[in-house]
């Protein structure tokens, strides 16, 4: 029976496969290539040179901070994130009292809020950044203002100037930039979700705690699983350069004292900064390898069997 | 993903499938594939244009009809200055097609086109997106330009445009050996900026020794207003005041020792007496609240509204603040305060160097064109036009007869005047751009002025940066005589 089903599928998608291998797999090999050479990218010319790029970046503290941030960016983002979405997404469909006669239903208001909560993802994560840069300023942003009016003059923290706030600063705004597209994920993931089953609950006496770990979280357990490896992959890619590269101070972002320098900003400096274009294929290569790593730990711990309904 | 269905027939699913590739195409888009653009050309295909003929009013004998390519960097300069010589290069010659293009993002447009061997004729290589010089001398990329410095200038046959430039702007295109591989266009004055009347409103004069500074900055605060403020988020700002009071304390050699990445070099007392009298006006309070946090434009105009009496910043604030300067705000330049009478070098030492960095890179089709377009701007009416325009110094020397000075320009002509010899010029920063930016700036002085490293442990950690940066095989080291 399943005899030829490979070759199937295979004639249909090779047109894509041909197109994902030259655009994305390609590029691949190409800067794995390139990390062993001394490449600057000011010329074409350039010579192999083994593994001493990689012997560098091992000695190279603002690598290892790079590394240690996104890291961080990599366990926390997800965490805070999706237990912030999953909350909001509860409260919105299912967790509001019984009214109308409907036996689930969300809070009161909660079209309102499921508005609010995706806003967010309508601006441009570049304007978001500009927007909270803004806002972070220490001597006339919106913050440290708001902390004057209401009597906290005395307290004005620096912000994206202190080595101790900035990294954290910077990851509210992308929680905050995130968190409305996971809602309207996990949303539409518990709208799939057989109302019976929490008509049961009720007439059970189960209590929102209960409902939630016991049927939501459970059912759901796929998309957010999904939501998990996407948001991990984003705080280590494209949206943690952008509102580093963009918030952050320094030359080319990166914080004072490197405070919030992450892989992919790192791998720009180098790659446009100082001719070391080699070098900065060196960095992409490890970022990678962190980004396949995580993958295969989330998939590994979120594995469990699936229920089917 | 990863989930074990309980009717998974060990076929490949179709939803399986998809998720499978999904998952790998995530993993894969944002990682590295933005590092293919960088994919390495395959040389230099393109021919240079031919020369053209040697005659008085075309001595660097440019081909009358090859196309010229001309990008410059678009700040705070603006770019009608050029646009204005690339009008009498396309009178002189008719035939020839000027392309000229003005841009903020340099290094994002021109690597790539130096990478594939097609690069422009003539590039302003200046802003935040400067290409590191350094690389680039170390690579070949750039032409002598001592062709250019050599053919008569534009305005008298007899005299060479090496000589109608401003002392040390030949210098400064120098790297190592006689080769000088930029002309820097602007001549900036680098200093303690402040509003003359602001001064005279607190009854004091520009003070010249540390004492006297203290003394000032006690009866601003007394006002209500801080007497520093800086780019704290671009911290190599202050090196601008920084460095030339280190040489006026030690001598100049110190700051040769400095660019020489020498051992210990940062060790040298004048240094520590430098940063320790800086570190003062943070501890006692002297230092507008918030500066760390504030970038070049957000101190300025904190400066400008007069929160602030003092900033270290470059001759082109002037046209950079020019929106927020109140009209009789009458801006003035004061060379470094110094500590006190020992000092080795007098009061009026002072940072002046060439700014805006013009290239011909080793690779342009039309290398006499780009040098022609210079030597058009280096002419007596274009150096002109560049100062009343965007009241700034050019590398030619004089040209401001007859020209109505602002007062920030008045204030850098009699600054310059009475520093005489005494003008210092760092290299550290042209040649070792991340060192000076990213590690002395940002990393070092930058929390230094936060308060939050002493200046003992702000020089263990730059001379250790220096340290490393000497070590690096992988930049090229460049050295003053």
């Amino acid at each position: 029976m399943q005899h030829g089903k490979y070759r199937f599928i295979a004639g249909f998608l090779v047109v894509p496969l041909a197109l994902y291998a030259l655009f994305v797999i390609w590029p691949f090999i190409q800067a794995i290539f390139y990390s062993f050479t001394n490449w600057t990218g000011l010329s074409p010319e350039f010579k192999m040179i083994g593994l001493d790029n990689y012997s560098r970046m091992l000695e190279d503290d603002v690598f290892w901070k790079a590394l240690q941030h996104s890291l961080v960016f990599a366990v926390v983002l997800p965490l805070v994130t999706i237990g912030l979405a999953l909350f909001f997404a509860f409260m919105i469909n299912v967790g509001g009292r019984r009214r109308k006669g409907a036996a689930v239903t969300g809070v009161r208001g909660s079209g309102f809020y499921k508005i609010v909560y995706f806003f967010p993802q309508v601006l441009s994560i570049a304007i978001v950044a500009l927007l909270f840069k803004f806002a972070y300023n220490p001597s006339d942003g919106a913050i440290n203002s708001a902390l004057k009016a209401v009597g906290l003059g005395s307290i004005q923290p620096e912000w994206l100037g202190d080595p101790d706030l900035a990294l954290i600063c910077v990851m509210v705004v992308l929680v905050w930039s995130t968190v409305g597209f996971f809602v309207v994920l996990f949303s539409a993931g518990m709208a799939s979700i057989p109302r019976d089953f929490y008509e049961a609950a009720l007439l059970d006496g189960a209590n929102r705690f209960t409902t939630f770990f016991r049927i939501t979280l459970p059912l759901l357990w796929d998309t957010v699983q999904s939501g998990w490896i996407y948001m991990g992959i984003l705080a280590l890619g494209a949206e943690s350069f952008a509102v580093v590269h963009i918030m952050t101070v320094g030359p080319s972002g990166g914080g004072p004292d490197y405070s919030t320098i992450v892989l992919p900003l790192y791998v720009y400096q180098k790659a446009f900064g100082p001719g070391q274009a080699a070098y900065a294929t060196t960095i992409g290569v490890a970022l990678l390898l962190v980004t396949l790593l995580f993958a295969a730990v989330v998939m590994r711990l979120g594995r469990r069997e699936r229920l089917e309904f | 993903m990863g989930s074990t269905s309980a009717n998974d027939n060990g076929g490949l699913g179709r939803r399986k499938l998809i998720q499978r590739s999904a998952a790998l195409g995530l993993l894969t888009v944002p990682t590295v594939s933005f590092l293919s653009g960088c994919a390495s050309g395959d040389g230099d295909k393109n021919e240079e244009v031919k020369q053209g003929t040697k005659s008085a009013k075309n001595p660097l004998a440019v081909n009358e009809s090859a196309p010229l390519d001309f990008v410059l960097f678009d700040g705070g300069f603006g770019q009608q200055y050029a646009k204005d010589a690339v009008k009498i290069y396309e009178k002189n010659f008719p035939k020839a097609k000027v392309k000229f293009h003005a841009t903020q993002a340099i290094q994002t447009e021109l690597q790539p086109r130096f990478n594939g061997g097609t690069p422009p004729d003539l590039i302003d290589n200046s802003g935040k997106e400067q290409m590191d010089m350094g690389a680039l001398v170390g690579q070949n990329q750039l032409t002598d330009l001592t062709a250019l410095l050599d053919a008569a200038s534009y305005d008298d046959p007899n005299k060479k445009v090496r000589d109608t430039l401003r002392p040390g702007i030949v210098e400064m295109g120098q790297f190592e050996g006689s080769q000088v591989w930029m002309l820097y266009y602007a001549y900036t004055v680098y200093g303690v900026w402040y509003s003359k009347k602001l001064l005279d409103s607190l009854e004091v004069t520009y003070p010249e020794t540390w004492d006297q500074m203290l003394a000032v900055c006690a009866k601003a605060k007394a006002k209500g207003i801080a007497a520093w403020t800086y780019a704290g988020v671009h911290p190599y700002y202050i090196p601008f005041t920084l460095f030339p009071m280190i040489a006026k304390r030690g001598g100049a050699d110190v700051l040769k020792a400095i660019d020489n990445l020498e051992p210990n070099a940062w060790k040298h007392p004048a240094v520590k007496d430098c940063f320790e009298a800086y570190y003062e006006l943070k501890k006692k309070g002297y230092v507008l609240d918030g500066t760390p946090g504030l970038d070049h434009i957000q101190s300025q105009t904190k400066w400008t509204e007069g929160k602030a009496l003092f900033i270290p910043n470059g001759s082109w604030v002037e046209n950079e603040a020019s929106k927020t300067m109140p009209k009789d705000f009458d801006l003035a330049v004061g060379a470094p305060t110094g500590i006190d009478a020992s000092d080795k070098m007098p009061f009026g030492t002072l940072w002046a160097s060439g700014g805006e960095p013009f290239i011909v890179p080793s690779k342009a089709k039309n290398k006499e064109g780009g040098m022609e377009q210079l030597r058009i701007m280096l002419s007596e009416a274009s150096s002109k036009g560049f100062t009343q325009s965007v009241k700034s110094l050019s590398a030619f020397n004089g040209g401001t007869d007859g020209i109505d000075l602002t007062p920030g320009m008045k204030s850098v002509v009699a600054t310059l005047e009475k520093a005489g010899t005494n003008v210092v010029n760092p290299r550290i920063g042209d040649w070792y751009t991340v060192l000076l930016k990213e590690k002395i700036g940002t990393a070092g002085l930058g929390e230094m002025m936060a308060g939050r490293l002493t200046p003992a442990e702000t020089i263990k950690r730059i001379q250790g940066f220096a340290d490393e940066t000497a070590k690096d095989a992988s930049i090229k080291k460049f050295k003053r005589q």
